[in-house]
C-alpha cells in the first residue's frame, strides 16, 4: 500500500468538488470553478511594475484597481505596492523564477499563493445583481467597468472582484471559504432557477 | 453605512474598513529617552474629544492601507483623509470650514 | 355568502376574482385587489381586536400602515404566522388565515377588559409607581405578571419557513413615495437619463390618488393619469419597487427599503423570497411620503366604527367598501368635506358634519351643503355610545370658553374624524434633517437637510394637487440635477377637483364632562389619553421626550404616527407653552415594523458563517470525529474508535503518539510569509526574539508581544532565504497577527522593504509526531537529508515530498520527534492520505486537538489565550529566555521596562501536582493560599489548563499564580463549591525536562 503512495505523486483535489454549482438559473447567473492557475502575489518599490513586464511580458498596471492581461497572463491591481498574478497552472515552477530575475534591480517580495485562491467565473445577465447581495460595491458598468480589479467583501468573505465583461466576473477568495461562497451565490440565485 | 474616502481608492463602503485608533499617537522607541510616565501615556491616554477627531483607519478589504482620517464625533460624519505619514490638518481650520 | 357592505360598483376590487378568508376561524368573502380590512368592513365587521393596556374594544382607525388599532396575527402554520401585521396593509389572498390579538378568551368577551373598569388605578407612570417596592417582587412577581398581560401578538413556535434575501443597490436618484408628488418627481428624474428607483410601500402606485374619484390631471382622471405615467416611468427604465416600504434612512444617503415579494400570494413560488431587503445607496432622494391624517382627541373616540374620514373615503372610493350605513363627520378641517361628498355619492347616509370651526366655508363646505348635508358649525364630538360598535355620537355646541354645551345625540353606526393632516416627516428627521413648525399649517416641515435629499408633496407641507404635481416635478429635476436648491418646476399640471386641507385641530376636543369620568385617547395603541398627558404635565414633566416617555404616548410599533401632533397640542396647552419650545421626540427606523427575517437574510442555518475545513475533514468525518471549533474552523477533536469515549480515545492518542507515532493536522495554524530585503530587521522589531542571525534553514520559537509589552502570539519561525521568513501564528491569532505587522510596516517602519502575505490557506500541514516519526515520512521525502545531523531539530527544507514541492519542518508541540509536512493545499487530502498509509507499519494513530492539548501540557507548553490573558508579560510564561534583551528596540521592549511589569508578585506560570492524583481541577478556577480560607478571600491566581495526563497516569495542571515560581514546593488551595482541593506547585514542566526526546 504504502509503496503505491509512494510512486505516485499527490493528486490535487479542488475544493469545488462536488459542490453545487450547476443550477437553471444559469441562464440568468453561472457559477464554473476556474481551473488551478499559478498565482503570485507581486509586492515591491515603484520600478517594480515596469521591470515585472521582462517576466510577464507587460508591465504591472499602475492605475488604482485595475487589470491588466495578456497571453493568458493577467495581473491585478490590489494596492498600491500590491498586484496579484494569475498565469496558467504549468507556470508555477518557472514564473516566480522568472520574476525573481526581472526584479533583481528593484527592492521586491514574489510569494506564491496559486493554493490559497480559488476562482469562480459569475457571468450571465443577473451576475451583478447576484454579487450585489453580499458585495456593496456599484456594480454598474459605469462604477465598476470592465478590467477593473479590487477587493472587496462578499458577504462575510473577502474577496478579489475582477469584472472580465460585460456581464462576467472573476470571483477569487481563499480556499477554505469556497464553499461558504459558492451556497450564497447560490441562495442569491435561487430566484431565478 | 458610511462612505468613507480611501486616500488610494476613493470613496468605498464602511465594511471595508477597519478603524485602528487614535492617530498621530507615538510609539514609545525604546530607543527614545522617556520616563515612565511618558511611556504610559503614549500606551494607554488618548483624547477622546467632541467634535473633531484625528483617527486611523485601514482599507483593510481593499488595497490594504492604513490611513488617516478627521472624523467629527458629533455627527460622525468623516471631514477629510489622509495618507499615512501626512501631517495632521490643522483642526481649527477645518472646523472653520465646517461651519462655514 | 355576500358582503352586506360592499358597494354595488366602484373600486380598484377585481370582482372576477372572489377570495376567501377567515378571521378568528370564520370564513369571509373578498375580492382580489381587497385588503383584509377592507374585506372585513365589507362585510360589516369592525371589531378587530382589545387595546394594549385597557383591553377596550377596538377596530379600525385608518386604511394604512399608520393603523394603531387592527394589528392581526396572519398565517395558519406556525412556520409562516407573522404577529402585529396591520390589517389595513395585509393584501387579501385566498385562503388566507388572520387572527386577533390580545383578547381572551375571545374577542366579543375579553377577560382583560377589567382593566378597563379598573383604570382609574392603571395612570400614566403606573408601573413606576406601583412596583418599586418590596424589591425583590420585581422579578418574582411584578415582572413575570406584566410581561404575561403585555405585549402584543404572540411569537410564532416554529423555525420560519420562507427565505428572506438582502441585496444592496446603487441609484442616482430614489423617489420615496409613489403618489402624485413621487411620481411627478420620478418622471422628472427619469428625463434626465439617470438612473432612478421609485419605491411604494402599496401594492399599486399612485398613492392617494387611488382613491380620488373627482380630480382630473391632463384632463384625465386620476387614476388614469397615474396608468400613463407608470408606463412612462418603466419605459424610460425607472425601476418601479411596489410593495416596498423605506423603512430607515441611514447616513450617506443609504436607505432600508423592504420589498414584501410574496405575502400577497395564495401560492408563492418557492424559489421566491418572501422578503427582499433593498439596502439602497442614492446619490440623490426624494422624499414624498405624504401625510396622515389625525384624529381628534374627544370623549370615547376610540369605539369600533369611528375611523379617520379619509380612511373611509379611500375603503369606499378605492375599495368599494362601506363603513356604515349613517355616518356621521367629525371634523376641523376642508378635507372631510369631500368624505362626506363621496360617501352620499356611493348612497351612504351622512347624517350630519360636525365642524369645530365656527364659520366653515370654502369650496368644499359649500358643495356639501349645496349636496343637503346638514352641517353643524362650532359643533364637536363630547361622547359616543356602543360598546362593539359605536351607536351615536354626542355632538355639542361648543361655548368658546374650553367647554361644550349639552349635546344632541346621534344615531349612527359609523362616526368619522378629521383633525387635518400631519406632513410624514419620519424619513427627513431621521436623515438627521432639521424641522420646523409651520404656524399657518400648524404642523412640522422639513426645514435644513444634511443628506442629500428633498421633501416633496405633503410631507412638505404641500397640499393642493397641482402644487404637489409641481413641487414634484421641481423636486426630481433638482435630484437629477444632484442641486441644493429648487428652482421652479418645468412643468406645470393642469390639475381641476383639487380638493382644500385647511384647517385643523391640535390636542385635545373641548368638551364639559367630568374629566376623570372620560377617556379621550391620543395614542389608541398604547391606550394614552389626554388625562394621562396632563398628568404627566401637573407631575411637572416638561419635555416631550419626558411626557413621552412617563405615558408611553408614541412609543408603540405605530411609533404615534396618528398620535405625537395631538400629544403635542395637549401638552402645549396644558403647560401654556407653545408647540415648537416643548420640541418634538426623535423619529427612528423601522418606519414601519420589519421582520427579523429580513434582517437576517442568509445568515441562518449554514450560512449563518462560514465553516474552514481543513483537508483532512473527510478523513475525521469517516471516523466519525467530533469537532472543536476554532474560530471558523472546525477541528478534529478526537478520532474515537468503536466503544471509546472521549477520556479513553484521547489516552490512546497520546499514548500511542508518545510510544511510536501520531499524526495531525495542523494546516489552520496561521502562515505569514515575510518576504524583502529587510525581512529579518522587521522580525528583529517584531518578535522578542533575535533573528539576524538565525541560519537559512533553522527554525525558531518566536514571541510577539504588543506595544504594552504583553504576550499577544507566539508560533516556530523559519528561515527560508536571507530575505524569507515563513512565520507561523496560532489558529486564532492569524488575522489580528498580520494586522498588527501590516500596521507597524505601513505606519512606524515604512522605509524597510520587506512585505508580509498570508499563506495560512496556501499550505496545508500534516504534523507527525513520535520516535517513528521520520521512519514514516523518510520513504516519502525527496531531496531532504532527514538525518539527525542533516536536519536536526528546528530545521527547515524545502523539497518534495509525495512528489510535490513542500517546506518540511522539524519542530514539535509534543516533546516528542516531529516533522510538519507543508504541501500546496489542493495536495492536502492526497498526502495525509499517504502519510496515513505510510505509517500503518507502526500503527500511526492520527489525534485530534484534545491529545494535541494534552501532550503540550505536559511539556508546560503554553497556549497564547489559554495560559495568556492579554496581562501576561514574557516573563510571566517563562519565556523571558526568548527576549532579546541587548537589541536596541522591539515593538513592547519599553514597556517591558516599566516598573510593574517586573514586580515579584506577578502572576507566573507554573505547574500544579493535585494531592489526590485522580482529581482533575478545572480550568478557570481560582486559587487561594490557604484551605480556611474566608469570603472575601484574597486570590492569588487561577487554573489556565487541567488535564489528566495519559504520560504520568495522574492529573496535571497548569496556573497562574502570584509570586509562583517562589512558591514550588508550596501547596495552594482551590475551593470548589464542595470541597477545597489542595494541589503542590511545580515546575510546569511534567514530562522529559532534559527535552531529550526531541532530538530522537
Amino acid at each position: 500500500m504504502a509503496d503505491v503512495a509512494l510512486k505516485e505523486p499527490a493528486l490535487r483535489r479542488s475544493v469545488f468538488e462536488g459542490l453545487p454549482l450547476a443550477s437553471r438559473a444559469a441562464a440568468a447567473c453561472a457559477l464554473e470553478p476556474l481551473p488551478p492557475a499559478t498565482r503570485l502575489s507581486v509586492r515591491g518599490r515603484p520600478g517594480v511594475a515596469e521591470a515585472a513586464a521582462g517576466a510577464l511580458g507587460f508591465p504591472l498596471p499602475t492605475d488604482v484597481c485595475r487589470a491588466a492581461e495578456a497571453g493568458g497572463r493577467a495581473a491585478l491591481w490590489l494596492g498600491p505596492d500590491e498586484w496579484l498574478v494569475i498565469a496558467p497552472e504549468a507556470e508555477a515552477a518557472t514564473l516566480p523564477a522568472a520574476l525573481e530575475t526581472a526584479l533583481a534591480g528593484v527592492p521586491h517580495a514574489v510569494v506564491d499563493i496559486s493554493h490559497r485562491n480559488v476562482a469562480l467565473a459569475v457571468s450571465g445577465p443577473a451576475a451583478a445583481y447576484v454579487l450585489n447581495h453580499g458585495c456593496p460595491l456599484d456594480l454598474s458598468l459605469s462604477a465598476f467597468p470592465v478590467g477593473m480589479a479590487t477587493r472587496t467583501i462578499l458577504g462575510k468573505v473577502e474577496v478579489v472582484l475582477w469584472r472580465t465583461g460585460p456581464d462576467s466576473f472573476r470571483l477569487e477568495c481563499w480556499r477554505t471559504f469556497a464553499e461558504w461562497v459558492v451556497a450564497f451565490l447560490n441562495e442569491a440565485r435561487r430566484e431565478f432557477d | 453605512m458610511l462612505i468613507i474616502r480611501c486616500p488610494i481608492c476613493g470613496d468605498r463602503p464602511e465594511l471595508e474598513f477597519r478603524y485602528g485608533g487614535e492617530a498621530h499617537v507615538a510609539r514609545p522607541a525604546a530607543t527614545e529617552a522617556l520616563d515612565d510616565q511618558q511611556v504610559a501615556d503614549r500606551l494607554y491616554m488618548r483624547s477622546n474629544p467632541k467634535g473633531l477627531t484625528v483617527e486611523r483607519w485601514r482599507h483593510v478589504h481593499g488595497c490594504g492601507r492604513f490611513f488617516n482620517a478627521v472624523r467629527d464625533t458629533v455627527s460622525d460624519f468623516f471631514v477629510t483623509t489622509y495618507k499615512a505619514g501626512e501631517p495632521r490638518p490643522d483642526l481649527d481650520a477645518l472646523k472653520k470650514e465646517a461651519v462655514r | 355568502m355576500s358582503a352586506p357592505f360592499r358597494l354595488p360598483k366602484g373600486g380598484r376590487i377585481d370582482r372576477q376574482k372572489p377570495v376567501r378568508f377567515t378571521f378568528d376561524g370564520v370564513a369571509y368573502p373578498g375580492f382580489e385587489g381587497d385588503t383584509l380590512a377592507s374585506a372585513l368592513i365589507a362585510s360589516g365587521v369592525h371589531l378587530m381586536g382589545r387595546s394594549f393596556k385597557y383591553h377596550r374594544p377596538r377596530g379600525f382607525l385608518t386604511a394604512g400602515p399608520d393603523e394603531p388599532n387592527a394589528l392581526v396575527g396572519v398565517g395558519a402554520t406556525q412556520d409562516r404566522y407573522t404577529p402585529n401585521l396591520r390589517a389595513p396593509v395585509v393584501e387579501l389572498h385566498d385562503g388566507l388565515v388572520a387572527e386577533s390579538q390580545n383578547r381572551w378568551p375571545s374577542l366579543r368577551f375579553d377577560a382583560g377588559a377589567v382593566n378597563d373598569l379598573f383604570s382609574r388605578f392603571l395612570p400614566a407612570g403606573f408601573y413606576y409607581k406601583t412596583f418599586m417596592w418590596p424589591k425583590s417582587f420585581w422579578k418574582t412577581v411584578y415582572e413575570p405578571k406584566i410581561r404575561a398581560m403585555a405585549g402584543l401578538g404572540k411569537a410564532p413556535t416554529a423555525p420560519d419557513a420562507d427565505r428572506y434575501t438582502q441585496v444592496y443597490a446603487h441609484v442616482d436618484v430614489l423617489v420615496v413615495g409613489a403618489g402624485p408628488a413621487g411620481l411627478a418627481a420620478a418622471l422628472a428624474a427619469a428625463e434626465s437619463g439617470r438612473r432612478v428607483m421609485l419605491a411604494d410601500e402599496q401594492p399599486e402606485v399612485g398613492g392617494s390618488l387611488l382613491h380620488d374619484v373627482t380630480a382630473t390631471i391632463e384632463g384625465r382622471p386620476a387614476a388614469a393619469w397615474v396608468a400613463e405615467t407608470l408606463a412612462a416611468l418603466k419605459a424610460r427604465g425607472v425601476q418601479v419597487l411596489t410593495r416596498t416600504t423605506a423603512f430607515g434612512y441611514y447616513p450617506h444617503n443609504m436607505l432600508g427599503l423592504l420589498e414584501r415579494v410574496t405575502d400577497h400570494l395564495a401560492n408563492p413560488d418557492p424559489k421566491l423570497p418572501r422578503e427582499r431587503l433593498w439596502q439602497v445607496r442614492a446619490g440623490e432622494v426624494v422624499l414624498a411620503t405624504g401625510a396622515i391624517e389625525r384624529p381628534l382627541v374627544f370623549p370615547e373616540n376610540d369605539r369600533p366604527g369611528i375611523l379617520l374620514a379619509d380612511a373611509a373615503r379611500a375603503y369606499a372610493n378605492r375599495w368599494a367598501a362601506s363603513v356604515g350605513k349613517r355616518v356621521v363627520i367629525a371634523t376641523a378641517c376642508d378635507s372631510a368635506y369631500r368624505t362626506a361628498l363621496d360617501l352620499k355619492a356611493h348612497g351612504i347616509d351622512v347624517a350630519v358634519v360636525a365642524d369645530m370651526r365656527p364659520n366653515p366655508d370654502g369650496a368644499l363646505v359649500q358643495a356639501a351643503r349645496a349636496a343637503g348635508i346638514r352641517i353643524e358649525a362650532g359643533t364637536a364630538v363630547t361622547g359616543t355610545r356602543g360598546r362593539l360598535r359605536v351607536k351615536a355620537a354626542h355632538l355639542g355646541r361648543l361655548d368658546g370658553r374650553g367647554g361644550a354645551h349639552a349635546p344632541e345625540p346621534v344615531a349612527c353606526d359609523a362616526l368619522l374624524m378629521c383633525g387635518g393632516w400631519t406632513p410624514t416627516v419620519h424619513l427627513f428627521s431621521q436623515s438627521r434633517g432639521k424641522l420646523r413648525f409651520d404656524d399657518a399649517l400648524q404642523a412640522y416641515v422639513p426645514s435644513v437637510s444634511v443628506e442629500k435629499e428633498r421633501s416633496a408633496g405633503a410631507c412638505n407641507g404641500v397640499f393642493d394637487l397641482a402644487a404637489v404635481l409641481a413641487d414634484g416635478f421641481a423636486a426630481g429635476e433638482s435630484a437629477a440635477k444632484a442641486s441644493r436648491t429648487r428652482a421652479p418646476a418645468a412643468r406645470a399640471f393642469a390639475v381641476e377637483g383639487s380638493d382644500s386641507t385647511a384647517g385643523g385641530h391640535l390636542g385635545a376636543v373641548p368638551h364639559s364632562r367630568s374629566p376623570s369620568a372620560v377617556k379621550a385617547f391620543v395614542d389608541f395603541q398604547n391606550d394614552v389619553t389626554a388625562k394621562d398627558l396632563k398628568l404627566a404635565t401637573r407631575e411637572g414633566l416638561r419635555s416631550i421626550e419626558h411626557v413621552k416617555r412617563y405615558t408611553t404616548t408614541g412609543m408603540a410599533t405605530d411609533q404615534g404616527k396618528t398620535s405625537n401632533m395631538n400629544a403635542l397640542g395637549i401638552v402645549s396647552d396644558a403647560i401654556k407653552s407653545p408647540i415648537p419650545q416643548i420640541g418634538l421626540t426623535t423619529f427612528r427606523a423601522p418606519y414601519t415594523p420589519v421582520t427579523f427575517g429580513s434582517f437576517a437574510g442568509a445568515s441562518r442555518g449554514d450560512l449563518f458563517d462560514p465553516v474552514r475545513k481543513t483537508p483532512s475533514h473527510a478523513f475525521a468525518v469517516e471516523r466519525g470525529a467530533p469537532f472543536e471549533n476554532v474560530g471558523q474552523w472546525k477541528r478534529a477533536w478526537w478520532y474515537p474508535r468503536a466503544g471509546e469515549d472521549q477520556h479513553a480515545a484521547v489516552r490512546r492518542e497520546v499514548k500511542a503518539m508518545r510510544s511510536s507515532v501520531g499524526m495531525f493536522d495542523a494546516s489552520t495554524l496561521g502562515k505569514i510569509e515575510v518576504v524583502g530585503p529587510d525581512a529579518a530587521k522587521f522580525m528583529e522589531l517584531l518578535y522578542t526574539n533575535a533573528w539576524a542571525k538565525l541560519g537559512v534553514g533553522r527554525c525558531r520559537y518566536g514571541v510577539m508581544l504588543r506595544e504594552d509589552g504583553f504576550v499577544m502570539d507566539d508560533g516556530v519561525i523559519g528561515r527560508l532565504a536571507a530575505d524569507r521568513f515563513h512565520v507561523t501564528t496560532t489558529t486564532g491569532g492569524a488575522p489580528r497577527v498580520l494586522n498588527h505587522m501590516e500596521d507597524y510596516l505601513q505606519t512606524e517602519f515604512p522605509h524597510l522593504d520587506v512585505w508580509l502575505t498570508s499563506v495560512t490557506e496556501q499550505w496545508a500541514v500534516i504534523a507527525v509526531q513520535g520516535p517513528k516519526a521520520r521512519d514514516v515520512i523518510a520513504p516519502l521525502v525527496d531531496g531532504i537529508d532527514l538525518s539527525p545531523e542533516a536536519f536536526p531539530h528546528m530545521s527547515v527544507a524545502e523539497g518534495r515530498v509525495c512528489g510535490v514541492p513542500a517546506r518540511l519542518f522539524r519542530v514539535s508541540f509534543t516533546g516528542e520527534l516531529g516533522f510538519e509536512i507543508n504541501v500546496p493545499a489542493d495536495y492536502g487530502a492526497a498526502v495525509w492520505q499517504a502519510v496515513f498509509e505510510a505509517g500503518q507499519p507502526y500503527g500511526i494513530t492520527p489525534y485530534g486537538t484534545e491529545a494535541m492539548h494534552v501532550a503540550r501540557a505536559e511539556k508546560g507548553y503554553i497556549i497564547v489565550g489559554q495560559e495568556t490573558d492579554g496581562t501576561a508579560t514574557p516573563d510571566d510564561v517563562g519565556l523571558s529566555w526568548a527576549v532579546g534583551k541587548a537589541k536596541p528596540d522591539f515593538v513592547g521592549k519599553r514597556a517591558l521596562a516599566r516598573p510593574s511589569m517586573a514586580v515579584a508578585d506577578r502572576k507566573q506560570l507554573v505547574g500544579l501536582l493535585t494531592e489526590d492524583p485522580a482529581t482533575v481541577l478545572e480550568e478557570g478556577a481560582q486559587i487561594v493560599a490557604e484551605p480556611d480560607y474566608h469570603v472575601p478571600a484574597r486570590m492569588i491566581g487561577h487554573v489556565t489548563s487541567s488535564y489528566e495526563s495519559p504520560t504520568l497516569d495522574r492529573s496535571i495542571a497548569l496556573a497562574m499564580v502570584k509570586g509562583g515560581r517562589a512558591r514550588i514546593g508550596e501547596t495552594i488551595h482551590i475551593p470548589m463549591p464542595d470541597r477545597v482541593i489542595a494541589a503542590k506547585v511545580v515546575e510546569p514542566v511534567f514530562y522529559d525536562h532534559e527535552g531529550a526526546r526531541l532530538n530522537g
